[in-house]
């Protein structure tokens, strides 16, 4: 009897505390604990920096955070740690296929969402709140960004407003940068091949397909520089090396706002990418707590509409939308800036995730091949 | 052209004037890269561009902001405080280690001698990226990746070839009977070691040391590898710099650590003249 | 008939011969004693860990570990043939990819089998997800797993599935190698064969590596020979300070240089902007140095060229000038006295120089990285993004077998010709 008494009492006490939202679980003390976070380095850890690690750090001094800027080689190094056995990071920032890679070889945790992170405002749980964007158990969407182009005003007769415009030597002559790998530029290469939208994905998967696409590509070859690093292109643009180039857009807007270089985007086709965090498996059970209390923070409605501020990434909440202010130095509206603003998504591709997981190594042969001909 | 040999045809004149030209755009292919970065680093806007500012030498298109930004900035600092670090230990190993096996290897009595010089070099020979993936994958499996002293040992081997080669160098025209000489007199091998050979082959410790200090300090491919970020070093920063968020910062390194490698190379230069004069080479 | 010789005796009377081995091991110990922590130091922290990378182009391991009844249930099956494997062997996949769910390695596994046919990564993460439902269903129903799994995933009635897991039967599966010299095994008849010349990568790859090092080597050797045999026909005082400027490039950091070539060879860069401003090329004629081959070239060229300068110049020195003398006062022209006498005395340094150029080029990373754009990147780049990138650490370890060979085949001829003792630095 009295043990029955005791499960209801500690049901009571979980509901009550969910009920009760932020306010119980934020104020549950964290733990001095010394927090190793990897992310991108650059504007995009200065923007989390902001937004999520000095305010936590503030309410929580016990706790410190130490920036690693791996994500770049967070997967293999990842798997280096869980082959030794050896986990030094606490928590890592991946995009979505990393995360679903990660994940898939047991290298990340699967992670309950509604469990350790805050409801919305309106109450709405956490899952509904991220909707969609949660496309791996493991993974813990922040921003919604996208890789798109820009181009130089000055170096074009009349203004770009087309993707197929990319592919118009004749109208557009000069250099163009695009990302050395098969993902997005066949997509592309397709759609401004004439495949609808919907189809891309049934084409490419056969060889003739892909083939179909590289040939698409093939017309302007000789015009491309590749870029490997986010940096590349807004380095070329600015110094006129090239005339058009694609990028993720944050680093565009840095280039048009904050540097302001003649350089305007070219959103129609833009493809939507996410990223977010994962948890390593195999940190301890004292590291795991302390990183879900941050991460109850830190990825909380007004945190990533916070995030916003300094730099143009959609947050991952539907709730966060409305909160997205003005940049934090410049003074202006960042809504227009973002991806996901109505005008700018006119045209949106959304890549699909399951698809290049599988066929990922396959068309990289024959992208690669196609290269080095 | 009064130095000129005064039995040389107009012709030969001519290819003597040809080759001296030939000769001295080489040296310019080899120092203008070194000496564009020298300027650059002084551009006032973020770019690798000369503007036309800095063209005309308006002042206004030249700025001390990056060496400020080198100075001041705490990731630079963390960066030149790993590379001192992990360089002068590895150097030490290397010097260590190196300098006892080149007293071996150049006994006359050192058993399979070109095997063991083989693997002894292998680290120079083999290309960095593979060196890098295997001891990533080694110092992982250890639990050492991510630390100092996994780079530092990394670094070590890589160097240890430098040391070998230079010190075998030195002990070439080594006299060993001096060594016999001192053990009859009554001197330990430890005290023979430190009061005789060691004054001789001192020069070619150093440079070795030299070497093996610049290898692990310009070193990349392995840090990148077997490093985290708490060994992120001068190469890696610049290494990330360059793709990552360009800025001129890296050209006024760039221009400190010419210094730091002018400044190398005098004493490297003064050494050898040293150790010239201790072996009784003349010119 | 033996001769009987005279025995050799030392004053406390043991034979002096036995002595003198004696004595002889024992420098012999003591000379390696002094070798031995470094050569154990090198062995242990950098050649194994060579080897143990490598040998993950032959480790197949996780096949067999995580499907070991699958494997087991596939032997009496033959691959070639057109009918599937029995039920036993689709029982055996269900409990096998149950278990392996739990470990959570079923879609490590798929990564792994893709590498082979592309398609099974997703197979094989549908399946660990909902295997327990299906094996459940077959339970309570009594039914047969062959038809259930059919059924969950049309892909397991295909016989290519069932013919990529019967392969890892052997322990050693060199399909790595085979794709790093890309070739491919045929799935039905096991037969090896090239990959049509389109599609080939890292043959093409491992050829332009050989040749633009090739032209590397023959840059330097162009550059560097006359550089040289100025500064050791100069007196040493203006020698030594011409080969400080000479190590001075040497001395400075590798990223720095390359930083300096993008610097000076972009569209944009110092280079064209001069050419521009003279007049020799036009404004949109601008010429394309950098992200291709001829940026890797120069830019290597740069980096390698004391390598060359400096074995060169010590062969150089030590040839006497009264040689040529001797040869013009007998009547030679000097051009022909230079190429018939003074010339063939370099071909050491040429030879020494040439093949330290050669096998430095061949293992870079980090410059074709930054300045080589498409067309002037190497195998190691490739290695590189095998390890970093596509997380296909077999590949990348079979390419790196191929490429030390290649290395260690040059440092092999580097020894014989020149002789690993004559390594000379600065």
């Amino acid at each position: 009897m009295s043990r029955n008494l005791f499960v209801a009492f500690a049901a009571m006490l979980t509901l009550g505390l969910t009920a009760c939202g932020d306010d119980d679980a934020a104020n549950m003390e964290a733990k001095p604990a010394e927090l190793v976070i990897v992310s991108w380095g650059g504007a995009y850890s200065a923007s989390q920096k902001n937004a999520y690690h000095d305010p936590y750090m503030e309410k929580y001094p016990q706790v410190t955070i130490v920036n690693d800027d791996s994500s770049n080689e967070a997967v293999p190094k990842l798997r280096a740690m869980n082959e030794a056995g050896n986990v030094t990071w606490d928590l890592v920032d991946v995009v979505a296929a990393d995360a679903i890679r990660a994940c898939d070889d047991g290298l990340a945790l699967e992670v309950d969402i509604n469990d350790i992170l805050a409801e919305a405002p309106d109450g709405t749980k956490a899952s509904a709140d991220f909707g969609d964007l949660l496309v791996s158990p493991c993974f813990i969407p922040q921003i919604v960004y996208s890789i798109t182009f820009g181009y130089r005003t000055d170096l074009v007769k009349e203004p770009m407003t087309q993707l197929c415009d990319v592919f118009d030597l004749a109208k557009f002559p000069g250099k163009r940068s695009l990302e050395k790998r098969p993902i997005v530029n066949v997509e592309w290469a397709l759609l401004c091949d004439g495949v609808d939208a919907d189809d891309i994905y049934d084409v490419l998967s056969t060889k003739e397909g892909v083939d179909r696409a590289l040939k698409k590509l093939d017309t302007i070859k000789s015009e491309i520089i590749w870029w490997s690093k986010g940096a590349e292109t807004p380095q070329r643009l600015a110094d006129g090396e090239v005339v058009v180039g694609s990028t993720y857009n944050g680093r565009l807007f840095s280039l048009i706002e904050e540097k302001k270089q003649p350089v305007a985007m070219l959103w129609d086709w833009q493809v939507f990418d996410l990223d977010g965090w994962i948890i390593p498996k195999g940190i301890s059970e004292e590291k795991l707590e302390a990183v879900k209390h941050y991460l109850y923070f830190a990825t909380d409605t007004q945190r990533l509409a916070d995030q916003a501020k300094y730099i143009s990434y959609g947050p991952a909440r539907n709730s966060s939308a409305p909160l997205v202010g003005k940049h934090a130095d410049l003074g202006i509206d960042m809504a227009p800036h973002m991806p996901t603003d109505p005008n700018n998504a006119k045209n949106v591709l959304l890549y699909n995730f399951d698809f290049w997981a599988d066929k990922r190594d396959e068309i990289d042969e024959q992208f690669q091949a196609w290269l080095s001909r | 052209m009064s130095f000129f040999p005064p039995h040389l045809s107009i012709f030969e004149r001519g290819w003597y004037v040809v080759f001296r030209l030939i000769c001295v755009s080489v040296l310019v292919f080899l120092l203008v890269p070194i000496l564009v970065i020298v300027p650059l680093s002084f551009n006032a806007l973020p770019y690798f561009t000369f503007t036309p500012e800095m063209l005309s030498f308006d002042p206004k298109g030249y700025s001390l902001q990056w060496y400020r930004e080198f100075f001041t900035d705490p990731n630079w600092q963390g960066a030149v405080r790993n590379s001192v670090f992990i360089a002068l230990c590895s150097t030490a190993i290397a010097v260590g280690l190196g300098t006892l096996a080149a007293l071996g290897l150049s006994r006359a009595d050192m058993p399979a001698r070109s095997v063991v010089m083989g693997l002894l070099i292998s680290p120079m020979i083999v290309p960095l990226i593979i060196s890098a993936v295997g001891m990533f994958f080694f110092y992982s499996r250890l639990g050492l990746q991510g630390t100092h002293l996994a780079v530092i040992l990394a670094h070590a081997a890589l160097g240890t070839p430098f040391v070998v080669i230079t010190v075998t160098a030195t002990l070439v025209g080594f006299d060993f009977t001096l060594l016999r000489a001192a053990a009859s007199l009554g001197a330990t091998p430890v005290r023979a070691f430190f009061k005789v050979t060691l004054p001789i082959i001192f020069p070619g410790v150093m440079s070795g040391a030299l070497f093996a200090f610049i290898t692990s300090f310009d070193e990349v491919v392995v840090v990148l590898f077997v490093g985290s970020f708490h060994q992120r070093t001068i190469p890696w920063k610049m290494f990330s710099g360059i793709r990552e968020h360009i800025s001129p910062t890296i050209l006024a390194v760039a221009t400190c650590l010419i210094l730091v490698s002018m400044l190398l190379l005098v004493s490297l230069e003064l050494l050898r003249r040293r150790g010239e004069k201790m072996r009784g080479i003349k010119h | 008939m033996p001769v009987a010789t005279p025995r050799l005796l030392t004053a406390e009377g043991h034979e002096l011969r036995m002595v003198l081995q004696k004595h002889k091991a024992r420098r012999k110990r003591k000379a390696f004693l002094l070798v031995a922590p470094l050569l154990t130091f090198v062995v242990v922290g950098f050649c194994l860990p060579i080897l143990d990378m490598l040998r993950r182009s032959a480790d197949n391991s996780i096949v067999e570990e995580t499907l070991p009844r699958t494997i087991s249930s596939l032997k009496g099956w033959d691959a070639s043939g057109d009918s599937l494997p029995g039920e036993r062997a689709f029982a055996a996949l269900a409990q096998d990819l149950v278990l392996a769910q739990q470990q959570r390695r079923a879609t490590r596994l798929g990564q792994r089998l893709n590498y082979e046919l592309s398609g099974l990564a997703s197979l094989f993460r549908r399946s660990g997800r909902d295997m327990e439902k299906v094996v459940l269903e077959v339970r309570s129903r009594r039914g047969s797993y062959k038809e259930s799994l059919i059924a969950f995933d049309a892909r397991w009635g295909e016989l290519d599935s069932w013919r990529v897991l019967k392969r890892f039967e052997d322990e050693m599966v060199a399909d790595y190698y085979f794709a790093s010299l890309d070739m491919k095994r045929d799935l039905q008849s096991n037969e090896v064969s090239f990959r049509p010349s389109e599609e080939r990568i890292y043959l093409r790859l491992f050829g332009r590596t050989v040749v633009i090092s090739l032209g590397i080597t023959l840059a330097t050797l162009l550059l560097g020979f006359p550089l040289a045999l100025w500064i050791a026909r100069l007196p040493t005082h203006q020698g030594n300070i011409l080969l400080v400027m000479v190590l001075l490039p040497f001395w400075t950091s590798l990223l720095v240089r390359t930083t300096s070539w993008i610097v000076l060879l972009q569209q944009q860069g110092v280079i064209n902007d001069l050419l521009v401003a003279i007049g020799i090329v036009s404004e949109e004629g601008r010429l394309r140095m950098i992200y291709n081959t001829t940026g890797t070239v120069v830019a290597m060229t740069h980096i390698l060229l004391p390598f060359m300068v400096l074995p060169l110049y010590s062969v150089m020195k030590t040839i006497s000038p009264s040689y040529m003398r001797a040869a013009v006062s007998l009547g030679a022209h000097p051009i022909s006295a230079f190429w018939k006498v003074y010339f063939p005395n370099t071909v050491p340094g040429i030879g020494a120089g040439a093949i330290m150029v050669f096998i430095l080029s061949i293992g870079y990373y980090i410059t074709p990285e930054l300045v080589g754009g498409r067309t002037g990147v190497f195998i190691s780049n490739r290695i590189a993004y095998h390890i970093s990138s596509s997380l296909n650490w077999g590949l990348a370890a079979a390419l790196g077998i191929a490429l030390l060979t290649f290395v260690v085949a040059i440092y092999w001829l580097y020894d014989k010709l020149v002789g690993i003792d004559n390594i000379k630095l600065g």
